[in-house]
């Protein structure tokens, strides 16, 4: 070795060990900080959440003196979010101490021991008994403790342009029967207004999450019982029906050019664009979607301020296959905010949930976000009832709303089954050999929990 | 060095196996200044790396999961076995031959070749414009070549002036755009390469070859090629296993699809160790992708050797 060689590589270790211990010291809490993490919407110019979680943060510094509230706003699609917070929630180091979790994912996080019971608290806290049992459900554990309070929850229908219906000669009070009658609507926009795009169904992995529950179960829970899940037998189902009807569905969608363009439905940008152009610039006619697309257009903090959209838009529910009781389908959802495991100031965060689920607060994130309330002094508020316009119309849609199968391997089998998606509406893979890859694909998932059912 | 030697010459005098505490002393001593770089090393780089390794024979998961275990060699097994593993080595190839060893390196020869003819001027802004794009983040690159690529994007407007026919090409030729994306975003490197090399050939030898008559191609295969052979082998071992793991811009452009046609290594190990949660599994595959960097790095390691 040179005699140099020793004194080059202390200067590396001494500049690196300078470097790294840089990285390092900034993420250290003090004891009166509380850090919140939650998902910011990849179009950069919708504020809802994060203006709402200001004003929530400033009441508690005030109400909270000496206490601070650090942001911690994480810009991402839905699922890189949820990489980003289980990887946060791994360590001490980098665990916030409040965490907006989707209710998909709770059951797969506690299970992984990320989360934290919040049933001591929960039993003390008054507020706890306005929420919907429904609700309060969502973020239970299979242990039967509770991870988390939910701040809102989410129905799924058809939106439609009813301008563009009226053009086509379709009813301004549209309510489609079956699945045909959703299709025959699209096909005669299709034929009588050229240049729009009939219909809208979310698709393949390029949307994530959001294609295979406002897509994929939109279609398949309309099939028949259980056509996922079997919850008697406790096993997920396989070669059913209804799954190669939800996809054959997509595929007439897409391969009579009924949808977007193939390479813009798959394109990861598919949610904005379809919220931020296509439908307020009147280039889509019918989009299954969501209840909260309006937060998107509200005046202060949408992306896309759009006031028209109220008289414009026109809302009906989703149908089942071929109309069977009770006709119409519809999934909920929802987030919750919970505590890490590894949180340092659990007691901290905890105060900091009760102040964002005050009655007050909770109004208030259900006016802004367009969220459907759960708790009961929130639903029956005046201000809540006429906040915006067919709020009513998807409030109506949660008695009948079902939920995911909220078991620990879930997100992997929503995956799989964007896969299934993706390769029907790429013309990759028919319907019937997506399904047997999807079969395949789940068995090797779940374990071999497994049960056929034609 | 002095010391060395009296401690040699002290072994050589005493009984093997029990050193003078002199020569342990000296030992110490000579390698005391490296044991905080040592140590920095152990825990930073070999500390992780031994994780990784470990956490490649287990089955853990990022979540849904209650303890992790050890199982042997099944990611591999299952890695060998799985078709789009299969699919995302053979895409992996056909990105880094494309776009490395094709792309960027000869495109990086021939600009520093025509720079060097070239007037003051045009050599200061095509190094300008094309050093911009080498130090543009790799997902800001991402985004400006999606939206070049675009089906509503620069380039099809572009053809449609041209009256061609426009496409997704993202859609179309996912791989091919890609690739041409990481030619624009690393050519710079290569270039500034084959600079250095190209103004280290003497001038005689040049200006004697043309005494002789030869020709500029025979001039570029007799005399430059070999010339700077070592340079063409630094270029291309670091440009390949630059492009092996870039990740940043294919996710910004296609996020692998559509379906996985356009899913190399890195952005498989991802999907599997992220999207899937499967943390084991994805980092069995960055073992065998540091194994195909390895094969490469082998291969040009020997081409340099050979004939210098």
């Amino acid at each position: 070795m040179r005699p140099t060689a020793p004194l080059i590589l202390l200067a590396a270790a001494v500049v690196a060990a300078g470097t790294l211990t840089a990285c390092g010291s900034g993420s250290g809490s003090d004891k009166n900080t509380v850090k919140v993490a939650f998902i910011k919407d990849t179009n950069g110019k919708v504020t809802v959440r994060d203006d709402y979680v200001r004003l929530v943060a400033r009441q508690f510094e005030k109400s909270h003196p000496g206490k601070k509230v650090r942001l911690i706003p994480i810009q991402a699609s839905e699922n890189d979010y949820y990489t980003k917070i289980q990887q946060m929630m791994r360590s001490p180091r980098t665990a916030p101490d409040v965490v907006y979790e989707d209710t998909f994912l709770v059951n797969s996080d506690i299970k992984a021991g990320l989360l934290r019971p919040l049933d001591d608290h929960l039993g003390t806290w008054d507020d706890w008994r306005q929420f919907e049992p429904a609700a309060k459900a969502a973020a239970k554990g299979q242990d039967g403790r509770t991870y988390g309070v939910p701040d809102g929850t989410d129905t799924r229908g058809l939106w439609f342009n009813k301008k563009i219906f009226k053009k086509a000669g379709l009813p301004a009070d549209w309510r489609p029967e079956d699945w045909a009658g959703v299709l025959d609507a699209a096909r005669t926009i299709k034929r009588r207004v050229p240049g729009v795009i009939p219909l809208n169904v979310f698709t393949g992995k390029g949307a994530g999450e959001a294609a295979v529950m406002q897509g994929f179960e939109m279609l398949l829970y309309g099939t028949g019982e259980h056509q996922l899940y079997d919850p008697g037998a406790k096993k997920w189902v396989t070669g059913t029906r209804g799954f190669k009807d939800s996809l054959r569905f997509l595929d007439t969608v897409y391969k009579e050019k009924l949808g977007p363009d193939v390479s813009d439905a798959l394109s990861p940008n598919i949610q904005t664009q379809v919220a931020a152009e296509l439908l307020p610039e009147e280039k889509l006619a019918i989009d299954l979607d969501g209840s909260w697309l309006g937060q998107q257009w509200q005046k202060t903090g949408g992306g896309n301020p759009w006031p028209a959209w109220s008289a414009t838009l026109g809302q009906a529910p989703f149908p089942t296959q071929h109309g069977t009781p009770p006709g119409k389908v519809s999934l909920a959802g929802g987030w919750t905010w919970s505590v890490p495991q590894k949180s340092r100031q659990p007691e901290l965060a905890w105060k900091l949930i009760k102040t964002f689920q005050s009655q007050r607060n909770a109004l208030e994130w259900c006016v802004r976000g367009a969220q459907i309330a759960v708790r009961k002094d929130v639903a029956a508020d005046p201000r809540y009832r006429t906040s915006v316009p067919g709020i009513g119309f998807f409030t109506g849609l949660v008695k009948i709303s079902q939920y995911r199968p909220a078991l620990p391997e879930y997100p992997r089998v929503a995956s799989a089954i964007g896969e299934a998606m993706e390769a029907v509406t790429s013309g990759d893979a028919s319907p019937d050999k997506a399904a047997a890859d999807y079969d395949a694909a789940l068995t090797s998932l779940v374990g071999g929990r497994t049960v056929a059912r034609p | 060095m002095t010391g060395a030697v009296a401690g040699k010459a002290a072994a050589r005098a005493r009984t093997p196996g029990a050193p003078s505490p002199g020569r342990v002393l000296t030992r110490l001593l000579r390698w005391s200044p490296l044991a905080p770089a040592t140590v920095l090393l152990l825990l930073f780089l070999v500390g992780p790396i031994g994780y990784c390794v470990f956490i490649a024979f287990t089955d853990t998961q990022l979540t849904g999961q209650e303890s992790a275990s050890f199982v042997g060699l099944a990611n591999f097994r299952h890695a060998f076995g799985d078709p789009a593993f299969r699919n995302a080595v053979v895409l992996t190839l056909v990105f880094t031959v494309l776009s490395s060893v094709l792309g960027q390196n000869t495109l990086g020869l021939a600009l520093a070749g025509l720079m060097r003819r070239a007037s003051r001027p045009v050599r200061s802004l095509t190094g300008a414009l094309v050093i911009c794009a080498w130090v543009l983040p790799e997902i800001v690159a991402g985004f400006l070549l999606y939206t070049f690529f675009e089906r509503r994007g620069t380039l099809n407007a572009l053809l449609e002036w041209l009256h061609l026919p426009a496409q997704n090409w993202l859609f179309t030729l996912p791989v091919l755009a890609v690739s041409f994306a990481n030619v624009w975003r690393g050519t710079a490197f290569s270039m500034l390469i084959y600079s250095a090399a190209l103004a280290e050939i003497p001038q005689e030898v040049t200006e004697s070859a043309e005494v002789d008559g030869a020709g500029g191609v025979r001039r570029l295969w007799h005399i430059t090629l070999p010339m700077i052979r070592r340079s063409i082998g630094t270029n291309l071992m670091l440009n390949t296993l630059q492009t092996l793991s870039v990740f940043g811009l294919i996710w910004a452009m296609t996020r692998g699809g559509p379906g996985n046609r356009s899913q190399t290594l890195p952005v498989f190990m991802y999907d599997q160790a992220f999207l899937k949660s499967l943390i084991g599994y994805g980092t069995a595959v960055a073992l065998l992708l540091l194994l195909v960097g390895a094969l490469f790095s082998a291969v040009y390691l020997r081409l340099m050797r050979e004939e210098v």
